[in-house]
């Protein structure tokens, strides 16, 4: 079980204090998939990077069970089982995909296993395992060698920052699949996206640094709409 | 060869013995050295070093000429030439490992003149490696001079990771007609260490270029700097890049010149020093390494991964 505990996180701009996450409580549950939606800006990828440590907390905790991951570092956090998955993947100079895969996985892969990570991500691996993850890859291949990342992490809490994003030809389909591979243990995806919505054991709306209302996706999708509106207006 | 010479071989060559075929091993200014029909080494007669002649067309073959230094106090100079005969395609690994556990500085210039025949290819791997507890400066200055003919490709990969009081490189090429030549530099510095590499190459064919790519990390007091030249004299296209990480106290600069003297040349030079990256850290961290882990790894995916 993850616990948030009264969070918030505040900038400064200008000299003056910015909040941009207002006191958010939520507990998720072990075995579910929770999805975070909203309009831009809302707080959703600030709250995640938040879980990992990326964002130091202005106030509040963070309980995985009954350990404070609160003062934790990133990589502690990493270790005790919270995965995450970037927006943008980070790209390295010289770094091949089976090491980061290895680096993941916290060992030395086989081909056989690091061939599985990849091809539940679309990928052949004998295309890729030698290659530097670097920019010359392509925007879609980068996501979702960032996803195979994650799941050769794989972890107690699965943290996807639109996972969607940029993958233009891979059908949703299997990103589907992957996630309901992940059933046992915790998934937190932020997305937007109308069948990553309906995944969700409960959707989590939030508005201006606040939880504006969480249900099932039958409950939530009137007014998914209805923020739609608002964010093009 | 003892331990530390047998340490040293392997680190410059990742060869366990000695191979066969043609090879060169120069060992505290004693060169042994043995000939093919296909590649013949003769000594010099008037200075120290070695003529590597390559006949046309040999192809698949390689020469390995290392330098092993396990004294200190020496001063050694060599004059290596190579010709390389037209169509063929080999592959050269020189360089020098200096073991110097004596108080007395260590040095060995090697100055390297490639002939490169018409439609050959050469790839040229030269390798630095320094070592020893001794208080005994270890300082390698190397020349390297390239002469491209008609249709030839020279790649040539330089590292030298740590462990060198003080380089200077330099490497001065020309360029004919469709030749091409691929640098790739990764120099480490730690301590107090001097690495200085200068580029000078002239692109006078038509068609001609070059590519320059160096990956430099500098720790603790360190200091580099880069120096590229690069002159169009003709339609070519030269490319530098000079990328450099920065960790404690170091420095690094890098002065590129650019000289199109012909308006169908196309040149370019790029360069970015600065410390590791911020969000490379967050993301090795996200998979669990400490900071200090992802540093090296970054690193030594900097330096090595290409």
């Amino acid at each position: 079980m993850l616990k948030l505990e009264n969070l918030h996180y505040n900038t400064t701009e200008n000299g003056k204090i910015k909040e941009i996450i207002k006191g958010i409580d939520l507990t998720f549950d072990n075995g579910k998939t929770y999805v975070i939606t909203g309009p831009n800006g809302s707080g959703k990828s600030t709250l995640v990077k938040l879980i990992i440590g990326i964002l130091n907390l202005s106030q509040g905790q963070i309980y995985l069970n009954d350990l404070n991951l609160s003062p934790l570092s990133i990589d502690k956090r990493a270790k005790e089982g919270i995965t995450f998955a970037f927006q943008k993947p980070v790209t390295f100079k010289g770094i091949k995909v089976k090491e980061l895969l290895d680096i993941a996985s916290g060992k030395k892969n086989n081909v056989g296993e690091s061939c599985e990570y990849l091809a539940s991500v679309g990928l052949c691996a004998k295309d890729y395992l030698d290659r530097n993850f670097d920019d010359k890859l392509s925007g879609g291949e980068q996501k979702r060698i960032e996803l195979a990342m994650a799941l050769a992490k794989g972890g107690k809490i699965n943290i996807f920052d639109e996972p969607e994003a940029g993958i233009d030809l891979w059908s949703f389909e299997n990103l589907t699949k992957l996630f309901s591979s992940m059933k046992t243990s915790i998934n937190i995806i932020v997305s937007h996206q109308q069948k990553i919505l309906e995944l969700a054991d409960e959707v989590i709306m939030l508005k201006d640094g606040k939880v504006e209302r969480k249900g099932n996706y039958q409950d939530i999708k009137p007014f998914l709409s209805e923020n739609k509106c608002r964010m093009l207006n | 060869m003892n331990s530390i010479e047998q340490k040293l071989f392997e680190k410059l060559t990742d060869l366990h013995k000695i191979p066969s075929g043609a090879f060169s091993l120069r060992k505290n200014g004693v060169t042994e050295f043995s000939s093919t029909k296909e590649i013949e080494i003769v000594k010099k007669q008037d200075k120290n070093g070695i003529d590597i002649i390559i006949q046309p067309n040999v192809k698949g073959k390689s020469v390995h000429i290392p330098v092993i230094i396990t004294v200190g106090g020496l001063n050694d100079i060599v004059y290596n030439d190579f010709y390389i005969g037209e169509n063929s395609d080999v592959f050269i690994v020189a360089g020098c490992g200096i073991h110097n556990a004596t108080c007395k500085t260590s040095l060995h210039n090697g100055l390297h003149t490639f002939h490169v025949g018409k439609n050959a290819k050469v790839k040229y791997i030269e390798r630095h490696v320094g070592e020893g507890d001794g208080e005994g400066e270890k300082i390698l200055n190397p020349v390297t001079k390239v002469f491209l003919q008609e249709g030839s490709h020279m790649i040539m990969e330089t590292t030298q990771l740590g462990g060198v009081t003080s380089t200077l490189r330099k490497t001065l090429a020309t360029v004919k007609d469709n030749a091409k030549l691929t640098i790739q530099e990764n120099i480490l510095t730690t301590s107090n260490q001097i690495a200085k590499t200068q580029f000078k190459v002239n692109l006078v064919g038509k068609s001609s270029g070059v590519e320059v790519i160096s990956h430099s990390v500098a720790r603790d007091n360190s200091f580099q700097e880069f120096k590229s030249d690069v002159i169009g004299k003709n339609e070519c296209f030269g490319h530098v890049e000079c990328d450099g990480i920065l960790l404690d106290n170091a420095r690094i600069i890098s002065i590129p010149k650019v000289d199109a003297k012909c308006k169908e040349a196309s040149l370019v030079h790029e360069a970015a020093i600065g410390k590791i990256a911020g969000d490379e850290l967050v993301k090795l961290m996200t998979l669990g390494l400490s900071q200090k882990e992802a540093e090296e790894v970054i690193i030594q995916g900097f330096l090595l991964g290409n």
